[in-house]
């Protein structure tokens, strides 16, 4: 799986003998945001974690359809209709060969991941979560991969189970073991955490749940911009993720279903597009994935994720993650030399997140005099709080990389932490 | 570069490394908790009137460098006021912080708050100056429920 693979470039960063070495200075041309300045400097990118720029590509596959595209789909029969129709179905396809789904019909078009989970919490959760179930989440979730399941517990009367951390930031698989039992309804964890960039190992933690009888979420949002995913290796029977966070366009994402399990789920929304017919006696519903669909969607969104999975793809997820975790290697190896950097969350399996905390200087007037320097950081809970809570600090400052940034990048913000330390050292 | 001098201005850093007036008061008649999501802050603000007349005021926490040093210059500027000065003082202050528009007037009643002046280029950071101000006004109206920047 995924993890494996950036597991083996890990290290002495010999590149895989087949791929051509990846350097960053092949492909930032190709990300005009990357040419500006800010504050009179050269911009060092380093918040990818909250999102990811642009790619030429992907802008000019929005322009493209709202310059020549245009149309609604599914219910004309003009050409142009049916054309964005055929493209909006491409992009599905696209979606289903990234992640290797067996079915495009098990694609699912939403905002975000947000919306993907809370899809899920509300028509498979309101379906089959009953008084007394249980649901296990992790303390590294997204306020998204929690709010969702509080809403629903409530509702149905259900029970959170929470995985602990250790001090690194890993989870505890034992202690997950010990809270899976028959009650355990769903096990909703996420692949990468945003806060600390822990990579959980999936794969097995769905086999566990499995065994138990439950059924799995994964949240990839944090993932798939690093890792190459095979939803049917992990075997989760649900899968989401963000476009925006993987070079795609806002407002849209992904929630991969397992088929049987997608056809069986009530509707989310009602209205046009998910419908078979209605009468105001009774409506039939068209199946999945059109069923969650209601309404309009976001046409251009869909063009545009599908166009930055052709990008990401045609750099090769294998040499970005081994890149990036190059340049993690590096980054966290500068800054653990800063006097009074303490970083936070140091799992053996990471991808490129770097929260931190100075022992002099808040997060929050460190990200201020970052950004004097150029240097754009998130500073914060990373919509996190039981992470911090269970590190007992109110926010890190957070360094996320992707394969654009580049040593200099993170050599600029190391000297941006000086600059700090001048203030306030 | 020449913002952040204005806005960490060597009184702001001196309060925000050492805060005065950073104590509980256990037999004070007003307490409030007050919080800023966006980075964390957490304050508690305590305060004595008697007459009209803040007699004493202090504050506990956590935050950031303006957050704890407004705090910190806050009481250091009310102790002693009347309860409506200390109003007509918060409502320069605000209006320093957001608008920049002040009157002489202003200028007298904020006395060393001017230096706060330098949060205007800074829109996300009057939050965090404005908490303790804020919480001050939650703990004179007796407010149980937490003060919230947002
Ligand atoms: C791990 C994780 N899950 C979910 C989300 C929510 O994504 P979105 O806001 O795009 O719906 C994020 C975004 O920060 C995330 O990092």
């Amino acid at each position: 799986m995924a993890v494996t693979t950036v597991k083996s470039t890990r290290g002495q960063g010999s590149p895989t003998p087949l791929a051509p070495a990846f350097s960053p200075d092949d492909i930032r041309g190709d990300f005009p945001i990357l040419q500006l300045t800010a504050h009179g400097r050269r911009l060092a990118y380093l918040d990818n974690a909250a999102t990811s720029q642009k790619p030429q590509a992907v802008i000019a596959a929005i322009t493209r359809f709202y310059n020549s595209q245009n149309a609604n789909i599914h219910r004309g029969v003009y050409q142009l209709s049916m054309e964005a129709t055929a493209t909006y179905e491409a992009a599905r396809e696209r979606v289903r060969q990234f992640i290797n789904a067996t079915d495009s019909r098990e694609i699912v078009f939403v905002r975000g991941a947000t919306e993907a989970i809370n899809l899920v919490a509300t028509s498979w959760g309101g379906a089959n979560v009953r008084s007394g179930d249980e649901i296990i989440l992790s303390t590294l979730e997204h306020h998204s991969n929690i709010v969702p399941w509080q809403m629903l517990a409530k509702r149905a009367g259900a029970v959170l189970r929470v995985i602990p951390i250790n001090d690194v930031g890993e989870l505890c698989l034992d202690e997950y073991e010990k809270l899976l039992n028959p009650r355990t309804r769903l096990v909703a964890i996420t692949h990468v955490s945003n806060a600390l960039g822990t990579i959980n190992p999936v794969q097995r933690m769905v086999r566990l749940a499995h065994a138990a009888g439950a059924l799995t979420l994964v949240d990839g949002a944090q993932s798939v911009p690093h890792l190459p995913i095979d939803v049917r290796a992990i075997d989760c029977d649900f899968f989401v993720f963000s476009g925006h966070k993987i070079c795609g366009p806002t407002g849209i994402g992904v929630l991969y279903a397992r088929e049987p399990i997608l056809q069986a789920m009530p509707p989310y929304q009602g209205g046009g597009d998910m419908i078979e017919t209605v009468t105001f006696d009774q409506t039939t519903y068209a199946p999945a994935p059109q069923k969650f669909e209601a309404g309009t969607p976001n046409i251009s969104g869909a063009l545009g994720l599908a166009a930055a999975l052709d990008y990401i793809t045609g750099i090769g997820l294998d040499r970005i993650g081994g890149y990036e975790q190059q340049l993690l290697l590096y980054a966290q190896e500068k800054l653990t030399r800063v006097k009074g950097l303490k970083i936070v969350g140091t799992a053996a399996e990471k991808a490129a997140v770097i929260s931190f905390v100075l022992a002099y200087a808040h997060p929050h007037d460190v990200g201020t005099i970052l950004d004097g320097q150029g240097v754009a950081i998130r500073t914060g809970h990373h919509c996190c709080q039981p992470v911090m809570d269970r590190y007992g600090i109110p926010a890190t400052a957070r360094a996320s990389l992707a394969f654009y940034n580049t040593r200099e990048d993170v050599d600029q913000l190391v000297l941006g932490l000086e600059k700090v330390k001048e203030v306030f050292g | 570069m020449s913002d952040l001098r204005e806005l960490y201005q060597e009184v702001i850093l001196d309060h925000a490394k050492k805060p005065r007036n950073f104590h509980t008061m256990p037999d004070s008649a007003h307490a409030a908790d007050g919080h800023n999501p966006l980075c964390g802050d957490r304050l508690r603000v305590f305060v004595r009137v008697e007459n009209g007349v803040i007699e004493d005021v202090s504050f506990t926490g956590s935050g950031c460098a303006i957050s704890t040093a407004s705090a910190s210059m806050m009481t250091e500027a009310l102790n002693g006021k009347s309860l409506a000065d200390a109003q007509a003082i918060f409502e320069s202050f605000h209006n320093l912080l957001t608008t920049g528009n002040h009157a002489d007037k202003d200028e007298e009643l904020l006395g060393k708050l001017a230096v706060f002046g330098g949060v205007r280029e800074f829109p996300v950071r009057v939050k965090c100056a404005t908490l303790a101000w804020h919480t001050l006004q939650a703990a004179l109206q007796g407010s149980a429920a937490p003060v919230k920047t947002e």
